[in-house]
């Protein structure tokens, strides 16, 4: 696709759901674009450890960008699912309230809601509360019941855009972290840290956490994203707690609160906590925070036991101002920002793939559809959801769909194989894209099967496997 | 798809499995083994230590010794085995079960049976489960998983390890590590005395001066890529002491805390389970409360030695063929954890024939009492010189101990230590 030149159109740096989604949007014009990550697959910074909701439209003011983008982002879900096959449903969102003074809250979220259009949107008395959500704690007040909110599994959704994007032409560049960026003509050279180097006549700043310092690595603005943790619980399947509906509390200034979600995929997932930091890579969970978490979960529905968690993980939020920051870069050339993601950043991001690609086109940017587009990418076999017959017949064409590999989450070797061939070959991109090593197990029973199928897949030798690339090596030596 | 009917299909081709199918099959019932695995033996194959066989071969083998024996006795059978077969889905509600198990060799595989017996094992206790706080590098692995990497796969996972917990497998692993040129810096455990047997403290860690820090807990991992270290926190007197946590550099961290019984698809069937063992609640016969539906091993409780699995195994094996036979006990009494016992194996004894009970206990004690009740009234007692919760007690009850439970409506046998 790209020119002889090596030179693209476009280069997008950061292979989150941001880059992805503006990726997979300009894929469809005639254009040659390239995706970059310093991270060794995609989807691996802010966009895999989150709540994964697509949220309602009622947390913000109109009078935001982000709350506009929410609310046209979340619309647009149902076509990306049908086009792209990831785990995506609307199960809808309750507000619970526990106290007199948050039915007042509700009250306000409820008159942002339909003032910003959101449908059926709907004030609650505590029967239809516990109507609508049986497991909620059965002292609430009442609350709140948004039936178009959903729920998705957000790497999933990141996957399926850029194996889009990459359909259409897009290339991906991995392990690819930027670190120069020389502007002379009408042509920017963007260099890794590794020395690669892509030409680009344009450049998106999609870098999520760090985003502050591609902006200085651009000579563009000078601001400071400031990351927020939020660590998590996860309990397994089994679990008599998993409510139907998506159970809030009431938000507070600083964060949405401590939620309880029914992930698509069968989990319940408890959290988020929020604790400013400096640290942009500090992702370690703390023992006070996880108390919190369970205690404050409980609160809404007390159903919830320790007994049933099967690990615990931490996000970090990229927060800049009160709002998205979404423009042209006003002090370096053809730089559009994409900076200060924070939530709801998943739900928004359909969305501002579209607002960037015309920013970019205002900009100057030619886009002539693209005659062969296909937004389409084919659907692939989960054995997990699949009846003993469908697997019989996968299995006469390829015998592989009945070979268990990971148990607790019913995934085959052809799954696990798929995913290495699509380019995920550490344990936690296999494990993101197949669910592999995600139950309650934690991959205690298929680690050395996946560890076995990657090296025979890529040949790759036992010293170059690894979590997630960079120094995270799995193993030290061999007999 | 493939379709096959068996008087009884075993679940697991480990030790429990390969034993009670041995007894279907002497028997003269037809019976077929389903093993997930390329080959039998179970988690004895990754078990290269010795210990194996004192009691059921009167000598000291390794696992894949005894496992090869116990498959000595399966050649010669009629028994069919399907290994890389994995049990995907049971319905159990009819008298005929129905299993669909999933190999690359048939594809579907559609097994009808009318007994079935869980023989699935267990899984290791990771970190989510005991929840350790900290970042989440690479080099945390359960010691199962490292004990398979080194033995089968000749992959040493790391040079330089702690180890979390001081179960039989984690010391096991302190050893085996330690052979493979890995530095073991220590064995941190939470409780105030070692969870392992005490050859194996012997064995595994003084004879390699591997310290043993228990009354410990972790309290935090540490490493961005790869694992750097583990906080520890000592405890006094039921407190954290804060101020006395160190961190032990390591590269690597192997967690040997507890087993699981692997009971997701016996759930699925409606087999309801114990939360004291998180295995099946069984009778005498060690059925489940689903007719038909049989368990021993480790999936019915986490046994310590593998003869005493292959001893449940093969009266679970025996029990069946009886139950194929329309042999029912004719009288039964309820088994009731006394005091200090953690919890009793089977939950019922039959009252005309000979009854062997597991136990676990929940204390530490030289010189206790076990003693068992009828109705409330001393049928037996039986003195033990050591006892401790990580070392499993046998109990015989023949219908002599329980004579005076003959004559009540609802007889109930209670076990306790003291
Ligand atoms: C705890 C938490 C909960 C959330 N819950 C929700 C929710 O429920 N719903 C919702 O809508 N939103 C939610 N969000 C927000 C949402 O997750 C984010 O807005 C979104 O994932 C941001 O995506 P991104 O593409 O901007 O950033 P990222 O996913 O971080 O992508 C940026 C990428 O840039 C790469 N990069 C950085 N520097 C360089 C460099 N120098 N060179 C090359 N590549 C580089 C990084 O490796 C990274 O992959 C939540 C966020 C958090 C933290
Ligand atoms: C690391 C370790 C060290 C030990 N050391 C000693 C020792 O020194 N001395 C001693 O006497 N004992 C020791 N033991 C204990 C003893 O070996 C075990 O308790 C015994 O082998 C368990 O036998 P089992 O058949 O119940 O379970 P397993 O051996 O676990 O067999 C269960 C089998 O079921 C299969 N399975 C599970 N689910 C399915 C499904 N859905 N479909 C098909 N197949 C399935 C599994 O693949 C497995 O092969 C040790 C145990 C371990 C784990």
């Amino acid at each position: 696709m790209k020119t002889g030149s090596g030179r693209y159109d476009v280069c997008i740096v950061g292979a989150g759901v941001c880059g992805a989604n503006i990726a997979r949007r300009l894929s469809a014009y005639d254009l040659d674009v390239v995706l970059v990550d310093k991270e060794s697959d995609v989807s691996f910074g802010v966009s895999k450890a989150n709540s994964g909701i697509v949220h309602g439209g009622f947390h913000h003011n109109k009078k935001h960008l982000k709350a506009r983008l929410e609310l046209q982002g979340a619309m647009m879900f149902d076509r990306l699912k049908q086009e792209l096959d990831f785990p995506f449903r609307r199960c809808g969102i309750v507000v619970a309230a526990m106290h007199e003074d948050e039915m007042r809250a509700i009250e306000q979220l409820y008159m942002q809601g339909v003032d910003n259009g959101v449908i059926g949107i709907e004030m609650c008395s505590r029967e239809r509360m516990l109507e609508l959500e049986p497991k909620i704690n059965p002292d609430t007040l009442g609350g709140l019941w948004v039936p178009g909110g959903g729920i998705v599994e957000p790497y999933r959704f990141v996957f399926s855009l850029v194996e889009s994007a990459k359909k259409n032409g897009v290339e991906i560049l991995t392990d690819f972290e930027l670190c120069a960026a020389l502007r002379a003509g009408d042509e920017w050279t963007l260099r890794a840290k590794d020395g690669r180097t892509v030409k680009a006549r344009y450049a998106v700043n999609a870098a999520g956490l760090f985003a502050d310092e591609v902006s200085a690595i651009f000579g563009a603005e000078e601001f400071t994203i400031k990351p927020r943790k939020g660590e998590y619980y996860l309990l397994d399947r089994m679990t008599k707690a998993r409510p139907d509906r998506v159970v809030f509390p009431v938000p507070t200034n600083i964060s949405k609160g401590m939620l309880v979600i029914p992930t698509v995929e069968g989990t319940v997932l408890i959290g988020p906590t929020a604790e400013a930091l400096d640290d942009k890579t500090d992702l370690a969970t703390t023992r006070e925070q996880l108390e919190k978490i369970l205690s404050s979960a409980r609160t809404m529905i007390p159903s919830i036991s320790e007994y049933d968690v099967i690990t615990s993980f931490a996000g970090l939020r990229p927060t800049l101002d009160e709002d998205f920051y979404i423009a042209m870069s006003q002090k370096a050339p053809d730089l559009v920002q994409v900076a200060g993601i924070q939530s709801p950043g998943l739900t928004a991001s359909p969305a501002i793939g579209e607002y960037v690609k015309d920013l970019l086109k205002k900009a100057g940017l030619r886009l002539r559809e693209k005659v062969d587009y296909d937004p389409f990418v084919g659907k692939r076999p989960h054995v997990k959801d699949l009846s003993p017959y469908e697997v019989d017949e996968l299995a006469a064409a390829d015998p592989a769909y009945a070979n268990m590999v990971c148990r607790c989450e019913k995934v085959s070797e052809a799954e696990i194989v798929a995913a290495v061939r699509a380019g995920h070959t550490t344990l936690d991109g296999v494990k993101y894209f197949t669910r592999a090593q995600m139950g309650r197990c934690q991959g205690g029973f298929c680690t050395y099967k996946i560890i076995k199928i990657i090296m025979r897949e890529t040949g790759l030798s036992w010293q170059d496997i690894s979590k997630n690339g960079g120094e995270s090596r799995m193993l030290k030596d061999a007999l | 798809m493939k379709e096959l009917n068996f008087d009884a299909v075993v679940i697991g081709g480990g030790a429990a499995g390969m034993a009670a199918a041995i007894e279907l099959d002497t028997a003269g019932f037809s019976c077929a083994i389903v093993e997930r695995e390329e080959g039998l033996g179970g988690i004895l194959g990754q078990c290269i230590h010795n210990g194996f066989g004192l009691i059921e071969f009167n000598e000291e083998l390794t696992g894949p010794e005894f496992a090869e024996r116990m498959e000595e006795r399966l050649t010669g059978s009629k028994i069919a085995s399907f290994t890389g077969t994995t049990v995907m889905e049971m319905d159990a509600r009819a008298e005929i079960k129905t299993l669909y198990c999933y190999t690359a060799k048939y594809g579907v595989l559609r097994l009808n049976a009318r007994a079935i017996v869980l023989a699935m094992g267990c899984r290791e206790r990771n970190r989510g489960n005991i929840r350790i706080p900290g970042d989440r590098p690479a080099g945390v692995y359960t010691a199962g998983l490292a004990q398979r990497l080194v033995n089968i796969e000749g992959l040493v996972p790391g040079k330089n390890a702690v180890i979390i917990g001081s179960g039989d497998i984690g010391l096991i692993m302190a050893r085996r590590m330690s052979w493979v040129g890995c530095k073991v810096h220590a064995v941190v455990e939470i409780l105030p005395y070692p969870s392992g047997l005490t050859r194996n403290i012997v064995q595994c860690l003084h004879d390699f001066g591997i310290p043993l820090y228990l009354s410990h807990l972790t309290t935090r991992i540490i490493g961005k890529d790869r694992v750097e270290g583990v906080e520890v926190t000592p405890i006094e007197n039921g407190a954290m002491m804060h101020e006395k946590a160190f961190v032990i550099p390591c590269d690597t961290v192997l967690l040997s805390v507890g087993l699981v019984p692997e009971n997701e698809l016996s759930k699925t069937a409606g087999v309801e389970l114990n939360p004291m063992t998180n295995g099946p609640v069984v009778d005498s016969m060690l059925m489940t409360n689903v007719p038909g539906v049989f368990a021993c091993g480790n999936v019915l409780h986490v046994h310590d030695l593998v003869d005493y699995v292959a001893e449940e195994a093969r009266r679970a094996g025996q029990n069946v063929a009886r139950w194929l036979k329309g042999d029912k006990p004719s009288r039964e009494a309820r088994l009731k954890a006394g005091s200090n016992v953690r919890y009793l194996a089977p939950s019922r004894v039959d009252l005309d024939r000979d009854n062997k009970l597991y136990l676990r206990t929940l204390i530490v004690k030289n010189g206790a009492m076990l003693e068992v009740k009828v109705n409330n009234r001393v049928v037996k007692t039986q003195k033990k010189s050591h006892i401790q919760p990580s070392e499993m007690i046998t109990v015989e009850l023949g219908p002599k101990d329980l004579e005076s439970a003959a004559g009540s409506p609802d007889p109930v046998v209670e076990v306790s230590i003291n």
